[in-house]
């Protein structure tokens, strides 16, 4: 096993760990710790993956930016630890239909990770791709605006949508 | 099996990083020093002079005492995150400093086969390493405002946070800018990039190729590290003292030894990506750092020189001002430099 094969389980030990985190335990400010971990983990990859670019800027959008908004909304709203008490049976969410739905959801992603899974040739690092690697800042800029242009472009106009729509929703109504 | 061990690069990349860590620790207590004298001369007063030849040996005597006294927590504090807190802001703020260059490649006096740049990782997005690992410690103030279960601490964190989010986006322009200019993002490369004169005497910096780049990245620096005069987390007056009041002994100290090396960091940053790191007259090139310490030092006495001079923005004012002028201001220049760096080849 060479040090890139124990990096690449140090890393993707800590992100499986941290997502599990996320879900398994009931303070709220301590998922979105955990979730930030788990970023930590996935940048780790990107590093391994010989891609620096990605990393730092999974850090900076993903663990910086958005996770601090998590954090303050969670804090601002003061959102209260889970109680394993809340969730008797006639709570909402414990209705039977709503344990089907999850299950049958649970079964199809499981079908489809065993699917993909199936069809990846090899496990571990090192999985070698046909085409070119984009590493170089250069070299991805020029990518993402020529061959992928239009998914680029579509990707802005959905974000700004997102964006007016949230001003329209939160902005106090003039009588 | 170990000869990498003691290569002449590992022991040198091994005595950069102690150096550096060290340095780092002490110019945060020189900068204490510093500005408590700064602010004594501003104020007609003397300032700290019993300790030592004119209070030199201060800055110790306080490192004691923190050491010392005892460590209180709230009752109702989050005993983990209480504790993890400061250690976060600390490790941020060491980090941030990792890709900074601070010297010409040196072979130090022919000691290494090949010669070396001066800075403990040489990474070639250095530019946005350093901005996502500030980003980082904000992390530390929003955890201590939140775990300390205080209104004081909490009202102190979400401020700062509140405050971060606003600026790190002009700040982040302002990057962009020079990073275009430049045509890298390695900082080691942008300080290269900054080499010559104009007539024989007007380095080539970016401080004066685009000016008003720089002004808006000192204003987000200091906005950044939550100095005066946009020091709400800490404002005395309304949140006694923000996120770090619950804290005390060497807690608390580890949040003003982060908060003192984040605003050397920012200068450092500032000196490599318009002042043109350690590139200067006079001095041989492999002694470079000279003029880095000099530039950085009048960063750093810029920074308390604000402190002690304005009065605090009073909050809506701050978020106003880096919402509605210095986030479009950023905007307009990344576009204009965009414009030049296309037609012009700046």
């Amino acid at each position: 096993m060479g040090f890139d094969q124990f990096l690449f389980f140090v890393f993707a030990g800590v992100a499986v760990l941290g997502s599990l985190l996320v879900i398994g335990q009931r303070n709220p400010i301590y998922s979105v710790l955990a979730l930030i971990v788990a970023f930590f983990g996935l940048s780790g990859l990107y590093v391994l993956l010989e891609a620096p670019f990605v990393a730092v800027v999974q850090i900076i959008i993903y663990a910086g930016a958005i996770m601090v908004l998590f954090l303050f909304t969670v804090m601002l709203l003061n959102v209260p630890r889970e109680d394993a008490a809340e969730w008797d049976r006639a709570h909402p969410y414990y209705r039977p239909w709503a344990l089907r739905v999850g299950t049958a959801l649970a079964v199809v992603m499981a079908l489809q990770l065993g699917w993909a899974l199936s069809r990846t040739p090899g496990l571990g690092v090192g999985v070698a791709d046909e085409r070119p690697a984009i590493s170089s800042v250069a070299e991805l800029g020029r990518v993402l605006f020529t061959d992928y242009m239009f998914a680029f472009e579509v990707t802005s106009i959905l974000i700004i949508v997102a964006m007016v729509g949230a001003v329209a929703l939160a902005r106090k109504r003039e009588s | 099996m170990l000869d990498w061990l003691t290569a002449p690069q590992t022991i040198f990349f091994l005595s950069v990083t102690m150096v550096v860590f060290l340095a780092l620790q002490i110019s945060a207590a020189v900068m204490v020093y510093a500005e408590r004298k700064v602010a004594a001369f501003m104020q007609q007063r003397y300032g700290p002079y019993l300790v030592g030849p004119k209070g030199l040996l201060q800055p110790i005597a306080d490192i004691v005492k923190l050491v010392f006294k005892e460590e209180l927590k709230p009752k109702a504090a989050d005993t983990l995150l209480f504790a993890a807190a400061p250690v976060i802001s600390a490790i941020a703020a060491f980090t941030a400093f990792a890709p900074v260059p601070f010297g010409a490649a040196t072979t130090f006096f022919g000691l290494l086969p090949e010669p070396m740049p001066l800075m403990v990782a040489d990474i070639n997005v250095a530019v946005l390493v350093i901005f996502a690992v500030t980003s980082m410690g904000v992390y530390g103030i929003v955890l201590a405002g939140w775990s300390s279960n205080s209104k004081y601490s909490l009202l102190g964190g979400l401020r700062s946070s509140a405050q971060m989010i606003s600026y790190e986006l002009a700040y982040g322009m302002s990057l962009a800018t020079i990073v275009m200019l430049a045509g890298s993002l390695s900082l080691r490369e942008i300080v290269d990039a900054q080499q010559g004169y104009w007539l024989g005497f007007i380095p080539k910096w970016y401080a004066f190729i685009n000016p008003i780049s720089f002004l808006i990245f000192t204003t987000a620096g200091i906005a950044e590290t939550n100095r005066a005069p946009f020091d709400f987390p800490e404002a005395e007056q309304e949140l006694v003292a923000g996120y770090h009041t619950e804290y005390s002994s060497m807690r608390f100290a580890l949040f003003f030894l982060a908060e003192y090396i984040n605003m050397v960091t920012v200068a450092a940053v500032a000196t490599n990506l318009f002042l043109g790191g350690w590139h200067g007259p006079f001095i041989p090139e492999a002694y470079g750092w000279i003029w880095f310490l000099i530039k950085l030092s009048v960063l750093c006495f810029g920074y308390l020189w604000l402190r002690w001079t304005l009065p605090r923005f009073r909050y809506d004012q701050l978020m106003g001002f880096g919402w509605k002028l210095l986030l479009p201001a950023a905007t307009i220049n990344l576009l204009v430099s965009a414009a030049g760096v296309l037609y012009f080849g700046l």
